[in-house]
């Protein structure tokens, strides 16, 4: 069953789609209406990062850097010690990619009140090719100490995290996907960070579906064609990686007795492993991983790709049988 | 020294340039997304690498003593397929492959897609690094190949290049030639206002290179500015290239909104009549 306050529309043909990136764009005009500090950074990416309307609307608190994301990191990180609230955007592959260091340094273990905004994260980028698809940021960040992970669903949970992200103190990531996407929450969705949304239960559920970003349209199509074929899930929406929802994870495992993680990520360090952590620690049951098996995507539609690299609705369902098979 | 440019070779190559960016049009037509601006700017230089500079074997890409030709800025990859297939690396055929799922022509090049290539790039900044670690193997060796790195104005904004800058002059690498493609746009607007770069010439003569500037449209100036590198020992050359963003397309040319869009239906018809046409100076042959 679906839960309260999702998009009615969410299993039509014709829901809305909308780009993950966009939320980015619309969070920072309104946090940066509510708060005079939050600044904006962008290296020559304004507007397919979607920093050009704050640029517009707060022109003095805007900053281009030009290509140079080593730059842009630590900047920030000057900016943060000194009472202002920066947030920088990029392609996810040069921050946190190229600048992992300076994040690791100026702004983690330092403690700076940066914001870190990755776009273009996962292989749906598309056509650009694996050089532009970010799929291991998830795991460069979760690992930083003091670092926060947030990985939104949709382009409203990207707005809410962005809002977010400017209200808590301390280093925040916040990945976002390029690609128009399904529209899976409303405005009325829960959001509190920190906190794994439960988006569909069944009455019996065998097993635990965990899914973050772009991915979570796909498990709830799963979710649903398994109901139909008699086999009860529940679908939890893992938008913050960090701090991870530890008890609502173990608990529903231990419920469900199995589990399949869902990440348009590398399976290895990414969320796969940070569900495979909890469920170590607490309550061990058999998991599978859907999600990039160790391999750089390419250049491609992006709907096609996420066929291609097993990451399908059809391939979540298959991961639930085989994983019900290990109980 | 290169082997001299005859008024007949010089024909042949500004002819050749022409059909790269004819093939360029319908190549980023057929693919949908992808980069006009800088591949279009690049045309000529590329045509002059291709089919007179290089000393490769388009059958034999890993032939060891080949001279190098790193693209730093991959981002106009479509300019360098076009002028591979055109050289023989590939079927001509291949390049409707450009972008899509499966293909040996990815949206920015990888090393081990594409023989010939040499190097996986799009993330700007480092391909300088990466010629002059091939510059300093050469040298280990005692080969004679040069390694030629095209490099885009804007990503003379990254400090990596700059990294490489320094070292490469520090080790006099006199097999070692960097073009630069001086457009003056990047992806937010105009290099001068989004990072200023200049004085360029000035800063790479006190990274201690050779510097020579050149009309990015002017093969012959382009292959005199390649033969005074060869004939300079103890530094590192660079070439800085003046260009026109989208040559040859007069609602292209200097507009940085062509960075990264392709054209549609109607503008690559419009383009393709103006270059077959030289701009309305002749007849079209395709009537
Ligand atoms: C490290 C890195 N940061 C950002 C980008 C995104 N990007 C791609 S092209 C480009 C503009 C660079 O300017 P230039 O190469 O001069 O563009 P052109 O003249 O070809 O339009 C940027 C910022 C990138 N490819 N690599
Ligand atoms: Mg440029």
């Amino acid at each position: 069953m679906l839960a309260n306050k999702l998009n009615p529309k969410i299993f039509e043909k014709d829901v809305e789609m909308k780009a993950i990136r966009d939320g980015y764009g619309d969070g920072l005009l309104i946090a940066g209406e509510a708060n005079p500090d939050i600044v904006v950074l962008c290296a020559d990416l304004t507007e397919s990062t979607r920093s050009q309307k704050f640029a517009e609307k707060f022109p003095k608190r805007f900053f281009e850097l030009g290509v140079a994301e080593q730059n842009l990191a630590a900047v920030a990180a000057g900016l943060g010690v000194s009472g202002k609230i920066p947030f920088i955007s990029s392609y996810a592959t040069f921050s946190p990619g190229r600048n992992w260091e300076q994040i690791r340094t100026t702004i983690a273990y330092n403690d700076s009140n940066v914001k870190i905004a990755g776009h273009h994260a996962g292989i749906m980028t598309g056509p650009d090719g694996a050089t532009h698809e970010a799929t291991e940021d998830v795991a460069i960040m979760r690992t930083l100490p003091n670092m926060r992970v947030f990985v939104p669903c949709d382009w409203i949970e990207a707005k809410k995290a962005t809002i977010a992200a400017a209200k808590l103190w301390g280093p925040t990531y916040i990945r976002f996907a390029r690609e128009k996407s399904p529209v899976v929450t409303t405005e009325k969705t829960p959001f509190t960070p920190g906190k794994a949304e439960i988006l569909w239960q069944s009455k019996k559920p065998q097993a635990l579906i965990v899914a973050s970003g772009v991915l979570v349209h796909n498990a709830l199509l799963a979710a649903r064609e398994l109901e139909n074929e008699k086999i009860g899930t529940v679908v939890l929406n893992l938008h913050t990686i960090k701090p991870i929802d530890e008890e609502k994870i173990a608990s529903l495992a231990q419920k469900c007795g199995a589990a399949v993680s869902v990440e348009e990520h590398q399976i290895y360090g990414g969320i796969g492993s940070a569900v495979a952590e909890v469920l170590a620690k607490n309550h061990p049951v058999p998991q599978e991983f859907i999600g990039m098996q160790d391999t750089f995507g390419e250049s491609g539609n992006p709907w096609d790709l996420v066929k291609k690299y097993g990451m399908d609705a059809k391939d979540i369902r298959h991961a639930v049988k085989k994983v019900l098979r290990r109980k | 020294m290169l082997e001299p440019l005859h008024e007949k070779k010089l024909k042949f190559l500004e002819e050749k340039a022409n059909q790269i960016r004819e093939d360029l049009i319908e190549t980023l037509l057929e693919a949908g997304s992808g980069h006009s601006a800088g591949p279009l700017g690049m045309t000529d230089i590329f045509t002059a690498l291709y089919f007179h500079i290089l000393n490769h074997h388009p059958r034999n890409p890993n032939w060891e003593d080949r001279d190098r030709l790193v693209l730093s800025n991959g981002h106009i990859c479509p300019v360098r397929y076009v002028a591979m297939a055109h050289a023989g690396y590939f079927p001509i055929e291949e390049l409707k492959t450009l972008r899509k799922i499966n293909s040996r022509l990815q949206g920015h090049p990888h090393r081990t897609a594409l023989p010939g290539v040499e190097t996986t790039s799009g993330p700007l900044g480092s391909g300088l690094s990466q010629s002059v670690g091939m510059a300093l193997a050469g040298k280990l060796d005692n080969k004679k190949y040069k390694v030629f790195c095209l490099m885009s104005d804007g990503e003379h904004n990254s400090g990596n290049l700059w990294e490489a800058a320094m070292f490469a002059g520090k080790n006099k690498l006199n097999n070692l030639i960097g073009v630069i493609d001086r457009n003056n746009i990047q992806i937010d607007g105009f290099t001068e206002e989004i990072m200023p770069i200049e004085p360029l010439k000035e800063k790479y003569e006190a990274f201690n290179w050779h510097v020579i500037e050149v009309d990015g449209h002017n093969i012959e100036a382009f292959v005199d500015a390649v033969n005074e590198a060869h004939a300079i020992y103890e530094k590192p050359t660079v070439i800085i290239a003046h260009t026109i963003p989208g040559k040859g397309v007069s609602f292209m040319e200097n507009d940085y909104t062509w960075h990264g869009k392709p054209p549609d239906k109607e503008e690559a018809k419009k383009a393709l009549s103006e270059l077959r046409t030289l701009g309305g100076k002749i007849e079209s042959e395709h009537k």
